[in-house]
């Protein structure tokens, strides 16, 4: 027995279904129930069910990259800030190699990174690393973060939201997995990427948002908006999401992270 | 955001003969729970209840940095109660009493059972509770706007968590004490508790009920947790146009 529709928006504690259901992300089982351990969104795939949260925390994990923002220099490694509840390390071994340099004139304080997540330890102690394609420093450009759930809908499928605001404010884009978006172009295009960004976050949890991300690129850019004729796309687009979410196919967005970087 | 409403029907504080506003025994104050007020906090809840004006808000997990805190298993949640100075008639003094503080423990513990804290060890989840307004009962006022600040801030509970007081004045058995009441009463009982599976996880009381008033009184509370409940539902609900 089923007590829920598929994309309700169910709160912690709400019984979602009874033992025939298996539990999926954000639920539990308690007495031969699946409740429900989140605010979010049901997704029901054959007999498993999941809620997709609509807010919450970046939890580092191996593989991950993310965008950090350098909090304290050490004798052998930098402090990160990774927008999550454990702070990471980046060890100037990786950075030097065997050679000993002046952290500081490295990374500074205040300096944001494109790292990928190395390794998280038993104590929650956070590697990051910069080895890889586009990894490194940013220079200039503004920060904007977003709930780190909301990043596949960011991105979208295949990467076509993102690819919309990039070409459209000529802005270069980059989004990382803990939920910060880096955007750098024409100081006015990058408002308008980020009132664009804003409003994929607040509403990234209702359909049809890329038709309305294109109009209100349009009204922002100081164009007409175009005729909306590919709505039907967009219903795919968000199963395509859910799918996302659900078996956490960290390749698809790791791989966007990188490719934006290039563009 | 938040829109406040004036109370102009304020409990005069003479009645003693039957209740305020001719409140049934079984009733519960008028009250409104907003989600989400608070722009930078990761979650957050307005709550009225009658006389009562309360603001919850909830920051984390994030890191903890007072290490002997730290728990290597589970996230520690952190509760602060705080009466405004111009919260009551006369003038509170600022900062923590003892009051506060009993109030800030008997919160974390109330909310605590509910969260699912081992999932973030070595962490720390910040409740902060703001009383604007307080007409009695802002504890569980407060409990209630909390748990909805934690549902909104996205932390995974295993059930929302709600309290409401129940107790005894003018020699009878009442739900939900006004300020007077429990000043003028016999007895004050407020609770906590996880409506789905009837957990309770605060019990307190002040004052003298019999046993067959106890039960009275803690069927009645029970029973406004339950309507309560009702509202913070539609309140995380609102919040997302729903």
């Amino acid at each position: 027995m089923i007590f829920v529709e598929d994309k309700e928006i169910v709160i912690p504690g709400d019984i979602l279904a009874d033992e025939e259901y298996n539990s999926g992300r954000g639920t539990f089982k308690e007495n031969d129930n699946v409740c429900s351990s989140l605010v979010g969104l049901v997704a029901i795939r054959d007999k498993k069910i999941s809620v997709i949260p609509l807010q919450s925390k970046y939890i580092p994990k191996r593989g991950d990259v993310v965008i950090g923002e350098v909090t304290d220099i050490r004798f052998s490694m930098w402090n990160l800030d990774i927008n999550s509840p454990y702070s990471g390390f980046l060890p100037a071994s990786d950075v030097f190699g065997k050679e000993k340099r002046e952290l500081n004139r490295t990374f500074d304080i205040g300096d944001v990174l494109f790292l990928r997540v190395v390794d998280v330890d038993e104590v929650k102690k956070v590697k990051l690393g910069l080895k890889g394609r586009g990894l490194g420093k940013f220079r200039g450009g503004i920060l904007i973060n977003i709930t780190p759930t909301k990043v596949p809908r960011l991105i979208g499928k295949k990467g076509s939201m993102i690819n919309m605001i990039k070409d459209e404010t000529r802005c270069e884009v980059i989004v990382g997995q803990n939920g910060v978006v880096w955007v750098k172009g024409d100081p006015a295009m990058e408002r308008v990427a980020e009132k664009v960004i804003n409003m994929i976050e607040e509403q990234a949890h209702t359909s049809g948002l890329t038709d309305r991300v294109r109009d209100m690129l349009a009204k922002l850019l100081g164009r007409e908006p175009e005729s909306s004729e590919d709505s039907e796309e967009d219903s795919e687009d968000e199963s395509e999401d859910f799918e996302l979410e659900e078996s956490g196919s960290e390749e698809t967005n790791e791989d966007e992270g990188i490719n934006s970087n290039e563009g | 955001m938040i829109i406040i409403i004036t109370n102009t029907n304020l409990s005069t504080g003479t009645e003693t003969s039957g209740r305020a506003n001719e409140r049934a025994f079984d009733a519960l104050r008028n009250i409104k729970i907003e989600a989400g007020v608070l722009e930078r906090a990761d979650g957050s809840a307005y709550l009225e209840m009658g006389g009562n004006k309360v603001l919850a808000a909830v920051y984390g997990p994030r890191e903890l940095f007072v290490r002997r805190l730290m728990q290597p298993n589970k996230a520690v949640l952190r509760c602060k109660y705080n009466m405004a100075p111009f919260s009551v008639d006369d003038r509170k003094r600022p900062g923590p009493d003892r009051r506060s503080v009993e109030i800030s423990k008997i919160a974390s513990e109330a909310l605590t059972p509910a969260v699912f804290v081992e999932k973030f060890p070595r962490s720390t989840i910040d409740v902060y509770i703001e009383v604007l307004e307080a007409e009695g009962g802002t504890r569980c006022a407060g409990i209630t706007a909390a748990s909805v600040a934690l549902a909104d801030a996205g932390i995974p509970m295993r059930d929302m968590v709600v309290a409401c007081a129940a107790g005894k004045s003018d020699g009878k058995v009442i739900l939900d004490l006004s300020e007077v009441e429990d000043k003028e009463g016999e007895a004050d009982l407020p609770i906590a508790m996880m409506p789905r599976t009837g957990d309770i996880t605060l019990l307190q009381m002040d004052g003298h009920l019999t046993e067959e008033e106890f039960g009275q009184a803690l069927d009645l509370a029970i029973n406004g947790c339950k309507i309560i409940n009702e509202e913070q539902k539609k309140a995380i609900k609102n919040r997302y146009g729903d």
